[in-house]
């Protein structure tokens, strides 16, 4: 089990990674029209990133 | 179509499931064996987030703005993160505590404060009741919809027509009602936990999540085939075309798009429903790692089909008048699908329930804590403090307030419903709830936070927030003029309650939200700095931001003095929790003290604090803290009491201090006892060395002795010549034995400082001729020349005289033996130093080593090789002179080079330098 401290440190990061994601100006990069496989390229990137925080707090969580 | 009673009797079967999975659930918590303890069922109770607006509404943001719904879930997404540093505090805190709603944390973080608890539960139900209607809204509507098989929009006016005793919504109310009041105050319960009640909820979790994908799937690949097909569809739709990049257009701006993050980042955490799943209902604190990431992955799944679904209503129903809110429901229905639409009706019935319990049970019980009983309990004339059992008031007053605030919320669903959309609605909210981070945030993290400062900044917040949104949305709905939103009021375009001060360009919600902040947490701030905390403040305080830091343990910090008795503060406890909880509790407690009754404890501060946080968890910190009060003659601790009471911490942190400083000088003074043992043994084996080389050196000249004294003895027939030869031996030997004694006992005089000392002024051109004079006849037998150097006239030195030509004597002897033996010449000679003088001695003999000029100095030492040669000395002189020397601050040493002879040397202070170092030896001898 990771000490809680360094525990917190990164959870503390995924939190600034996801702010990062999901504000300006990131996000104006992704604000275009096109389509990835379909899929509007800003819905595209927003759930894709939304997924990968999710991972990564997964990934700090249960690694032990 | 579906029939009506079909509807009805789902809607019943569906609601007598949830009663049955409570039921059971509260069966098994009674029996000890929790159907609730595991984190999947604390991740799924905590989408209690994801409301009937969740599964209606975001559907209808999505349909006029694109991604303008997805802050509210990302923003959670992104707390969930911050929630082990914040979080697992909050909840901490609250279990050493037993604080069960927002209210109760608030006023117990700022020293128990009864008024901040009411004004934390007025705020809460202001904020709170237009979303419970918005709720009660969405379950009347969508039953309206799927009974009538109309999917056009039905207006507030066309309900407003139906009679209350007929209107789905005031039935539905009750019913909830009913439900709350069954599962939330069964009993009173010191930790105000409902298991039945959390499973249920997480069941409707599971519903609402499966009806909402159900749905999802079937529009994306029903009638449409794939998200490809759909949003190449929607791209040539001349309407949603543009919500395909809303960035800087339908979606507002990204400032915007910012602030709804932060707002849904405080509302997971501070809506009273969330405080109330994730902090009270909480079994335990490791589950709270699981749900941090589980919790997202819900969110995450229930949003996926929100934009295909508001795409595909948009396309599917462009020519007709049907509310984008209600697309869920509507498309199924348009397409045929009843059973899907049934599936998709009791999702937002489970959505819209859920969030309806849970919130009215934590209303109930902050008005109930933290409004009414600190007022009650404050009324003298109601004699409430000699009722023997409070407990049923208290579930009465419980009832009521459920009652009350279903009732509240149909009647503002009655007379404002359809003045917004269901967004708009949660949002304000939002907004009120956002109000209670301040206070919070900064009091578990802050210890500067006073309660005048919270006090100060909640109401600025509130009055802001209701200024900018409540009164707004009045007007809107016609019972203040509309005058007031375009003039301002009294006409004051400054003071425009949509454009406060002139700030426009944002929307609603940013603007509300950035002026109550900056009232809130500037008037927070401010005041707590300018003002000063009383000693319960500041006691509570440290309780709350250093809970980690006291792991666990709450004893020996409660700031209390009084007097109490043990049967009173159970009979208290009894008041409110039942005689016989009230005894179990304090017999438990007993047992956790070590003693086997309560009543052979002492009733300390301890003991008080104990009774008043069992009933802190019924009644509310600050109720508690006035009924203790009642019993409990406490006298008020001053500041100056305090500041004692720090003190005493401080001179038992300076003892420590001195402590450890004590243990590091023993330690210290250890080393040095080991070393001088050391030390000791050294000397022992020295002392060792000596007794048998002394032996030794005296057997040598006490064998030849006995040797030719035997042959003498044996052969008396020897002739003259012979005999006279043999005793010539035999006295030199003598002479030699005895010289060897005579310095042995003179260094060991030296050594031990038992030496007499006939100290004098002298002057040292004397004392070497004097020397010169007794060693001339040495001189001449060997033939060595000896040339002097001495000065005129030097300064007088303090010595003793005898000592000191012992010194040169044994210089000049030496020289003499190891002077080159055919040529040879001594040089004696004087300088003067600025304080000192110094006699060299220079011979031409074979000169020392390096190595030897070292051992020369000690005892019985030579130079050269002792075994092979004849030792030319008892090599004790050069030992005792330099003895002698440093007796009296002086040096002795030896320059030289092997074949180039040696010189030696040594210094004497002069009077005037030496009176100091000389008065300094005399104190040391007497």
């Amino acid at each position: 089990m990771i000490t809680p401290g360094i525990k917190g440190q990164q959870l503390v990061a995924v939190f600034l990674l996801g702010c990062l994601f999901f504000n300006y100006p990131l996000l104006s990069l992704f604000n275009q029209s096109g389509t990835v496989f379909g899929v509007p390229v800003l819905y595209a990137y927003l759930f894709l990133a939304w997924g990968v925080v999710i991972g990564l707090l997964a990934l700090v969580i249960e690694r032990r | 179509m579906l029939q009506g009673w079909v509807i009805i009797l789902i809607s019943g079967a569906y609601l007598g499931v949830l009663f049955a999975i409570a039921y059971y659930g509260d069966k098994r918590a009674d029996a000890g064996r929790s159907i609730i303890a595991n984190p999947y069922i604390y991740s799924l109770s905590l989408a209690v987030y994801a409301t009937a607006w969740t599964f209606y509404g975001s559907v209808g943001r999505a349909a006029s703005n694109g991604v303008g719904f997805l802050p509210i879930y990302i923003g959670p997404t992104l707390m969930m993160a911050l929630w082990w540093v914040v979080m697992r505090k909050i909840i901490r805190i609250s279990k050493m505590n037993r604080i069960t709603s927002l209210a109760d944390f608030i006023a117990s973080r700022y020293g128990k404060s009864a008024l901040l608890g009411g004004l934390v539960t007025i705020i809460a139900v202001v904020g709170i009741v237009p979303y419970i209607s918005l709720q009660l809204k969405a379950i009347s509507n969508s039953f309206e919809i799927i009974k009538s098989d109309n999917l056009e929009i039905i207006r507030a006016g066309q309900l407003g027509t139906v009679p209350i005793l007929g209107d789905t919504a005031f039935y539905v109310a009750m019913l909830l009602a009913t439900f709350s009041i069954l599962f939330g105050t069964r009993h009173l319960d010191a930790s105000e936990r409902h298991e039945g009640l959390v499973a249920a909820i997480a069941f409707e979790s599971l519903v609402k999540l499966l009806a909402f994908l159900a749905v999802g799937v079937f529009v994306t690949f029903g009638i449409y085939n794939g998200f490809g097909d759909l949003f190449g569809r929607a791209a040539d739709h001349p309407k949603l075309a543009q919500l395909l990049n809303p960035f800087g257009g339908a979606a507002g701006s990204f400032a915007s798009w910012a602030w709804l993050t932060f707002l849904s980042m405080l509302a997971i955490m501070f809506l009273p429903r969330q405080f109330q799943i994730a902090v009270v209902e909480n079994v335990d604190e490791n589950h709270l790692s699981k749900a941090m990431w589980l919790f997202p992955l819900y969110m995450l799944a229930i949003n996926v089909f929100v934009l295909p679904i508001a795409f595909g209503g948009v396309m599917h129903f462009s020519n007709a008048p049907v509310d984008p809110d209600t697309f869920v429901l509507t498309l199924p229905m348009a397409e045929r699908q009843e059973w899907l639409a049934l599936l998709v009706y009791i999702g937002g019935l489970s959505a819209a329930t859920g969030m309806v319990i849970v919130e009215t049970i934590a209303l109930s019980t902050m008005v109930c804590n933290d409004l009414v009983m600190p007022v009650l309990l404050r009324m003298k004339g109601l004699r409430l403090n000699e009722s023997p059992d409070l407990s049923g008031l208290l579930l009465g007053i419980r009832r009521w307030a459920i009652v009350s605030i279903l009732l509240l919320g149909y009647l503002y669903f009655r007379l404002a419903g359809e003045a917004y959309a269901l967004v708009a609605i949660g949002l304000i909210s939002f907004a009120a709830v956002a109000q209670f981070g301040p206070p919070i945030i900064g009091g578990i993290f802050w210890k500067g936070g006073t309660r005048m400062g919270a006090l100060a900044g909640l109401s600025a917040g509130f009055a802001v927030w209701a200024y900018t949104l409540l009164l707004p949305s009045f007007a809107k709905s016609g019972w203040l003029p509309l005058s007031f939103i375009e003039q301002g009021p009294f006409g004051i375009a400054l003071l425009k309650p949509l454009q406060l001060f002139g700030l426009e360009g944002l929307d609603q919600i940013t603007h509300s939200l950035l002026w109550s902040m900056l009232a809130n947490v500037g008037t927070f701030v401010t005041v707590s700095l300018v003002g000063h905390e009383s000693a319960v403040e500041h006691s509570q305080a440290s309780l709350f931001v250093d809970v980690f830091k006291r792991g666990g343990d709450t004893s020996g910090v409660h700031l209390w003095r009084g007097t109490a008795s043990v049967e009173d503060l159970q009979a208290l406890l009894g008041r409110f929790l039942g005689p016989e909880r009230a005894h179990e509790a304090f017999v438990a407690y007993a047992q956790r003290r070590g003693a086997l009754m309560p009543q052979h404890l002492e009733p300390d501060a301890d003991m008080v604090h104990f009774a008043e946080t069992q009933l802190a968890g019924a009644i509310g910190g600050a109720s508690a803290r006035i009924m203790v009060a009642s019993v409990v003659k406490e006298e008020e601790l001053t500041i100056e009491e305090v500041m004692g009471m720090l003190d005493e911490a401080s001179q038992i942190i300076a003892y420590s201090h001195q402590l450890q400083q004590k243990s590091r000088e023993l330690e210290e003074a250890t080393a040095e006892l080991r070393a001088a043992n050391e030390r000791l043994k050294e000397l022992d084996r020295l002392k060792d060395d000596f007794v048998s080389t002394v032996s030794h050196e005296l057997r040598t000249p006490l064998t030849s002795i006995r040797a030719f004294s035997e042959i003498l003895h044996d052969n008396p027939g020897l002739d003259a010549g012979e005999r006279g030869k043999f005793l010539n031996i035999i006295i030199k030997e003598s002479e030699r034995l005895t010289r060897l004694i005579n310095q042995v006992l003179d260094l060991a005089k030296l050594e031990s400082g038992k030496a007499e000392w006939h100290v004098s002024e002298l002057d040292v051109r004397e004392v070497i001729e004097d020397c010169i004079n007794a060693t001339s006849q040495l001189f001449r037998e060997r033939n060595v020349r000896l040339e002097t150097h001495l000065p005129a006239a030097v300064p007088l030195i303090v010595a003793d005289r005898d000592r000191l030509v012992q010194v040169v004597i044994n210089l000049l002897s030496n020289a003499v033996k190891f002077c080159n033996p055919k040529d040879g010449r001594v040089a004696i000679s004087l300088h003067r130093h600025p304080d000192s003088l110094q006699v060299d001695v220079k011979d031409n003999g074979p000169g020392i080593g390096a190595r030897d000029q070292v051992v020369i100095f000690e005892k019985f030492r030579q130079a050269g090789d002792n075994l092979t040669e004849k030792p030319q000395g008892t090599g004790l002189g050069l030992p005792i002179s330099r003895q002698i020397v440093e007796h009296f601050g002086g040096r002795l040493w030896v320059e030289s080079e092997p074949g180039k002879g040696a010189t030696f040397s040594f210094t004497l202070p002069l009077a005037a330098s030496r009176a100091g170092a000389a008065g300094a030896a005399a104190e040391k001898a007497a």
